[in-house]
C-alpha cells in the first residue's frame, strides 16, 4: 500500500508570528521556518505504518516555493521514502490557497495512486483546516478527520477522530484521507544518520502547469492587522482580595 | 440572493453554535434560510424556525442522514447552494469536517473561521494563532465560510420561519459511524459558557484537577477546560482542549488555572471578557493576558477561593 502524506512548510511554532508593517501581510523574512506540526504527525503515522509491514512506501509532497524541497528532506528524516516538490515558483504562502493545493494533490494522487493519504488537520500559518476535506471531495473518497487513532484491516479503515463532544469512531473503505488531531502519536526526533540518508532519497520537481492547475488565488488579501492588544492587568497579593475584585470591581460573580 | 446557513443539530434541538452563525449571516443583508439535515429531525427544525431573523427553513430527513456524515451532507448542501450567495455553518468540529467539501466541489474558496463580515464579499478572519487579522475578499460566485462561534452572540428565539421539505441527495455511502463515545456532562458547553475554570500542567494529575477544580466550577456554574498540556497528559478528555487547535472561546471570565500561557493555548481564550490566572510562576505569559492575576501555590490558593465565592 502506498500511503502519500502532503507536508507544508511554515512558521516554526516556537516563533512570534510578526505583521509586516504596511499591514500586507507577515513578516517572514529571517525567521526560522519547520514542518507544519500536525503534517510531521502525519509523516510519522505513515512511517509507523511502513514499518509494521502494512504500507510498501511512503511519499511526501510539498506545494510551494523551491526552498520547501528543505520540508521535503524533513519528512525523508523521518521515514518518508521519497518527495515530490511542486514547484509554485513565487507564488506566496498567502497566495497559495488550500483549494488549490487541493487540486494540486489530486492530480499528485490521480498519478501515484495512494491508497491512503494522511494530511495534517490544519496548518498553524494560516489556520484553514480545508485541505485534506477538499482533497477527499475531489477525489471522491471518504474522509476521516481530526484522528486519534488509527488501524487498518486490509482495505478497512477504522478511525477514532476528536469531536466537540468527545469521540467518534469512523470505518470506511480505501482509499481514503485522514487529517491528523494531536493525540495521533508522538512524532520521533530525525537521527543525524536518518538526516544524512534522507539526503540522497530521491526528490522530484514539477510545476502546476505540468498537472493541469491553476494555482491563482481566490481570496484576495486586502489588508493584514495586528489583533487589539489587551491592556495589562493587576496582580493581587490573596484569594481575598481576588474574590474582592471579581465581586466589586468587575462584578461578575 | 439569500443565505444557507447549516444548522447542527441532535435531531431534537439545534445547538447554540448555529445562533452564533445566524447572527454571522445577519451581517450579509439578505434572507437567511437553515437547513437541518437529519434523520427524524422535526423537533429539530420546529427549533431553527424559532431563531429569530430566519426567514425559511430547509428541511430534508433521511436514513443517510441520521448521522450527518461530512460525506452525505456535503453532498446534499452542495445540491441546494445553486440558488444561494452564501453558505454558513458555524467553525465546530462538525463544521469544520463538512463544510471545505462542499467549497472544493463547488470550485470555490471557503473563508474559515471568520470573526467579522465586512461586506457581502469581504470577510476578517484570525490567521497565526489569532497574532494577525486577515481581511479577505472572496472573488467566487458562492461564499462559502466557516464561522467562529466566539466572536458573535447567539441568535435571540422568538421567530416562527415556516419549514419546507427538500428531497435528499444519494446516499454516498462512504463512510460509516460505529461509535460515539460523548463527555456527559451536567455543566455548561465550553463554547455557550459563561464561566470556565480552565487546568494546566500545574495541577500535576487528573485526580488534582478534578478535586480542586470540579468543586469551583460547581460553585460558579462554570464550564471546565483545558490547556493541551493537561489533555495530552490525560488528566481530561480532549474536547476539554481550548486553543488554537482546540475550542476557541470567549466567555465572561475564563479562570486560567496552573496554565503557563503558550501562543497556542492564548489563542483559544485571549478574546475572553476577563481572565484571570493563578500560577505560581511570576513570569509565566499567561500573566500578559490576565486581568487579575493570583502568583501563588494553587494547591493552597485554589480551595480556599472556592470557599470564599
Amino acid at each position: 500500500m502506498k500511503i502519500l502524506v502532503p507536508v507544508k512548510r511554515v512558521l516554526d511554532y516556537n516563533v512570534k508570528a510578526r505583521v509586516k508593517a504596511d499591514g500586507s501581510g507577515m513578516d517572514l523574512a529571517n525567521v526560522k521556518m519547520a514542518m507544519n506540526p500536525f503534517d510531521e504527525i502525519a509523516v510519522e503515522e505513515a512511517v509507523r505504518l511502513k514499518e509494521a509491514g502494512i504500507a510498501t512506501e511512503v511519499i511526501a509532497v510539498s506545494c510551494g516555493a523551491a526552498v520547501c524541497s528543505e520540508t521535503l528532506r524533513a519528512a525523508m528524516a523521518i521515514g518518508a521514502d521519497r518527495g515530490i516538490l511542486v514547484d509554485c515558483g513565487e507564488l506566496s504562502d498567502a497566495e497559495l490557497q488550500p483549494l488549490a493545493v487541493a487540486k494540486l494533490l489530486k492530480a499528485v494522487c490521480d498519478t501515484e495512486a495512494p491508497e491512503l493519504v494522511i494530511c495534517g488537520k490544519q496548518a498553524i500559518d494560516d489556520d484553514a483546516n480545508q485541505t485534506g476535506q477538499m482533497l477527499a471531495a475531489l477525489m471522491g473518497w471518504p474522509q476521516a478527520t481530526f484522528a486519534s487513532k488509527l488501524s487498518l484491516d486490509g482495505r478497512l479503515a477504522t478511525v477514532t477522530r476528536e469531536i466537540d463532544g468527545g469521540l467518534e469512531t469512523l470505518e470506511m473503505t480505501l482509499p481514503a484521507v485522514v487529517t491528523t488531531d494531536l493525540r495521533l502519536n508522538e512524532p520521533r526526533y530525525a537521527t543525524l544518520p536518518n538526516i544524512m540518508k534522507a539526503k540522497k532519497k530521491p526528490l522530484d520537481s514539477v510545476k502546476p502547469a505540468e498537472l493541469g492547475v491553476d494555482v491563482a488565488p481566490r481570496l484576495a488579501i486586502l489588508k493584514v492587522a495586528e489583533p487589539s492588544r489587551r491592556s495589562a492587568g493587576v496582580l493581587v497579593p490573596d484569594v481575598a482580595t481576588l474574590v474582592d475584585k471579581l465581586k466589586n470591581e468587575a462584578k461578575v460573580i | 440572493m439569500a443565505v444557507l446557513v447549516i444548522a447542527e443539530h441532535d435531531n431534537q434541538s439545534i445547538k447554540t453554535a448555529t445562533l452564533n452563525a445566524v447572527t454571522a449571516a445577519q451581517v450579509v443583508g439578505a434572507d437567511i434560510h437553515v437547513l437541518v439535515a437529519g434523520n427524524g429531525c422535526y423537533a429539530a427544525a420546529q427549533a431553527a424556525a424559532a431563531i429569530g431573523g430566519v426567514a425559511k427553513v430547509l428541511v430534508c430527513d433521511a436514513a443517510h442522514y441520521a448521522t450527518q456524515t461530512a460525506e452525505n451532507v456535503a453532498e446534499l448542501v452542495r445540491a441546494l447552494a445553486a440558488d444561494y450567495g452564501h453558505v454558513f455553518a458555524a467553525a465546530t468540529s462538525a463544521g469544520k469536517n463538512m463544510l471545505p467539501r462542499v467549497a472544493a466541489q463547488l470550485d470555490v474558496a471557503q473563508i474559515s473561521d471568520i470573526v467579522a463580515v465586512e461586506s457581502a464579499d469581504t470577510f476578517v478572519r484570525p490567521i497565526y494563532a489569532g497574532n494577525a487579522l486577515a481581511t479577505v475578499k472572496s472573488t467566487d460566485r458562492v461564499k462559502v465560510v466557516t464561522v467562529r462561534t466566539a466572536a458573535f452572540d447567539a441568535a435571540p428565539l422568538g421567530g416562527s420561519a415556516p419549514i419546507e421539505a427538500v428531497p435528499a441527495a444519494k446516499d454516498l455511502g462512504l463512510t460509516r459511524v460505529v461509535g460515539r463515545e460523548l463527555t456527559k456532562s451536567e455543566r455548561p458547553e465550553l463554547g455557550a459558557a459563561k464561566i470556565i475554570v480552565s487546568g494546566g500542567r500545574g495541577l500535576g494529575n487528573g485526580e488534582n484537577y478534578r478535586t480542586l477544580l470540579e468543586p469551583l466550577a460547581d460553585k460558579l456554574g462554570a464550564a471546565l477546560g483545558a490547556s493541551r498540556a493537561a489533555v495530552d497528559a490525560g488528566f481530561v478528555p480532549n474536547d476539554y482542549q481550548v486553543g488554537q487547535t482546540g475550542k476557541i472561546v470567549a466567555p465572561q471570565v475564563y479562570i486560567a488555572i496552573g496554565i503557563s500561557g503558550a501562543i497556542q493555548h492564548l489563542a483559544g481564550m485571549k478574546d475572553s471578557r476577563l481572565i484571570v490566572a493563578i500560577n505560581k510562576d511570576p513570569e509565566a505569559p499567561i500573566f500578559h493576558v490576565a486581568d487579575y492575576g493570583l502568583v501563588a501555590d494553587l494547591f493552597a490558593v485554589v480551595p480556599e477561593l472556592t470557599a470564599t465565592i
